[in-house]
């Protein structure tokens, strides 16, 4: 019976379920933990105490968030299109579940053993821009339609060089496994990546940064020039899901430049989950450090930066990658 | 080589701001959770206007009745009203300086001797008040100064129409009334 119950449990479909399963309750929680922290974060930045009076410490504040969220009514803004205004938040959310099933969050702890992992999470993050374009096109609303076309020029933009960073350590270690990748980082924090590969991770993190559309690089929902961007006609959940969606896939750029680059699990002491976590929110914590220090910048800045920045010092790097490792290996 | 130095010195400076805001994080938070604390410093607060007692008299206001603050208030929300000692009714506005009439001013000289008038409503409708200071500041007789109510709250409109004269009656009445030092 025992022995059954086992076969069951080890069976890559069952695995899979149950995966997903622990992954969704995963991105709700974090969510809300993350609403509560970067309010928080905010909060003592402007030496202000932040939610304070839902819950102590506010800690409950993200509850009566959600609830407020989940009870409003749903608006259908006139002449939109049905159908890709309730698709855009949707397809927003849909694909955040999958990013984290490759990513190790232990030695054993990866829901899918992929050896193409990083380039599901990349894919399927990528389908992002599409919800985003959805909901702008689907509105009818010019605001949203102007914060629509913001973010996927600058998505296709920032894509590139925050895939030939990655590349740059996927050709040193030879694998696009992040299990692989996590392990050829053992051996303490002077093996990490982002030693070996310092422009790579400073490139990685920059694009990260403005891939997940977080100020300094937030143009497609810039408040002060396009009300809300994208999602301005987006009311309760429609927003949540938005909102949710935002934060889970900051969480998964993290989580991947935490296994690229900062020994994912690798650490002494703590169980290796505990190792992953911590570095996972410590990038989110500095992603909010910059989100409450950096003014927005320019269109014409953002895409500057990109195409004469990052682009270059990318494509030199992973040219230098390339050239070491053949004259080393 | 000159945007080479450029993008350092934007580097470094996205550091510095990263340093402050860092260190800012770090401090004590500087806020008062009002309904629990309240502030200390409420000296130079502007509240609503409210009138000045006559330091002999606390309970009757400086006020001369010459109507300068009811017709600079640009939002119209001072009304004052007044009757004549002896009995009568009426008596306008009064110009305040003899001899200098105003155009179109339909003040009267003062009397040579005691107003004769006494004070019979001073009314603020301080929803309308922007809080300008102007009846303050170009009160001939310093009978009007901001009060401290930091704490106004009301359910209805009739909450913020406020009796002065009655108000200063109260302060004046209440044990430890405040000496106004003008």
């Amino acid at each position: 019976m025992t022995d059954l119950l086992l076969a069951i449990l080890a069976h890559p479909a069952v695995r899979l379920v149950v995966a997903l399963l622990v992954v969704m309750a995963f991105v709700g929680a974090n969510g809300m933990g993350l609403v509560y922290l970067e309010r928080k974060v905010a909060g003592f930045i402007q030496r202000r105490p932040g939610p304070y009076e839902v819950g102590p410490q506010g800690l409950l504040q993200p509850v009566a968030d959600g609830l407020k969220l989940a009870t409003k009514q749903l608006v259908c803004p006139q002449g939109a299109d049905r159908l890709l205004f309730w698709l855009g938040p949707l397809l927003a959310m849909a694909p955040t579940a999958v990013c984290f099933l490759p990513i190790p969050f232990g030695p054993v702890l990866t829901g899918l053993e992929l050896d193409a992992g990083l380039v599901l999470i990349l894919a399927f993050a990528g389908l992002n821009v599409l919800a985003l374009c959805l909901a702008g096109w689907g509105s009818n609303n010019k605001f949203a339609l102007l914060g629509a076309a913001r973010a996927v020029s600058q998505s296709v933009a920032y894509e590139i060089p925050l895939l030939l960073a990655a590349l740059a350590v996927v050709l040193q270690e030879g694998s696009l496994n992040l299990s692989t990748l996590a392990a050829g980082q053992a051996g303490g924090v002077l093996s990490w990546n982002v030693f070996r590969q310092p422009v790579a991770f400073l490139v990685f993190f920059i694009a990260a940064v403005a891939e997940t559309n977080r100020a300094p690089f937030d143009l497609p929902e810039a408040e002060s020039e396009l009300t809300a961007g994208f999602h301005t006609e987006y009311s309760g959940m429609g927003f949540g899901l938005f909102f949710v969606a935002e934060y889970t896939y900051m969480t998964v750029v993290c989580a991947v430049a935490a296994t690229l680059f900062l020994g994912a699990w690798q650490g002494p002491f703590l169980p290796g989950v505990w190792w992953m976590l911590a570095k996972v929110y410590g990038l989110l914590l500095v992603m909010m450090w910059f989100r409450w220090t950096f003014p927005r910048v320019r269109f014409d800045q953002l895409l500057n930066l990109c195409w004469k920045g990052l682009l270059p010092i990318s494509l030199a790097n992973l040219a230098a990658t390339a050239v070491i490792l053949k004259l080393v290996g | 080589m000159a945007s080479l130095g450029a993008t350092l010195k934007g580097i470094l400076s996205l550091l510095v701001g990263l340093r402050i805001t860092g260190k800012e994080f770090l401090r004590p938070t500087l806020t008062t959770h009002y309904p629990r604390k309240e502030v200390a410093n409420l000296a130079s607060f502007r509240g609503h206007i409210d009138l000045v007692g006559r330091d002999d008299a606390p309970a009757v206001p400086r006020c001369i009745m010459c109507g300068r603050c009811m017709e600079l208030c640009p939002s119209g929300c001072i009304s004052l009203g007044w009757r004549l000692e002896d009995g009568g009714t009426g008596g306008g506005p009064l110009l305040l300086a003899p001899g200098l009439p105003l155009k179109g001013s339909t003040r009267r000289e003062p009397p040579a001797g005691p107003l004769g008038r006494e004070l019979v409503h001073f009314r603020l409708s301080y929803t309308y008040c922007s809080l300008c200071g102007l009846c303050v500041q170009n009160c001939p007789a310093g009978a009007l100064e901001f009060s401290r109510e930091a704490y106004l709250a009301g359910t209805a409109r009739g909450d913020f129409q406020f009796d002065l004269l009655a108000r200063l009656r109260t302060r004046a009445a209440a044990p430890g009334a405040r000496a106004h030092a003008a």
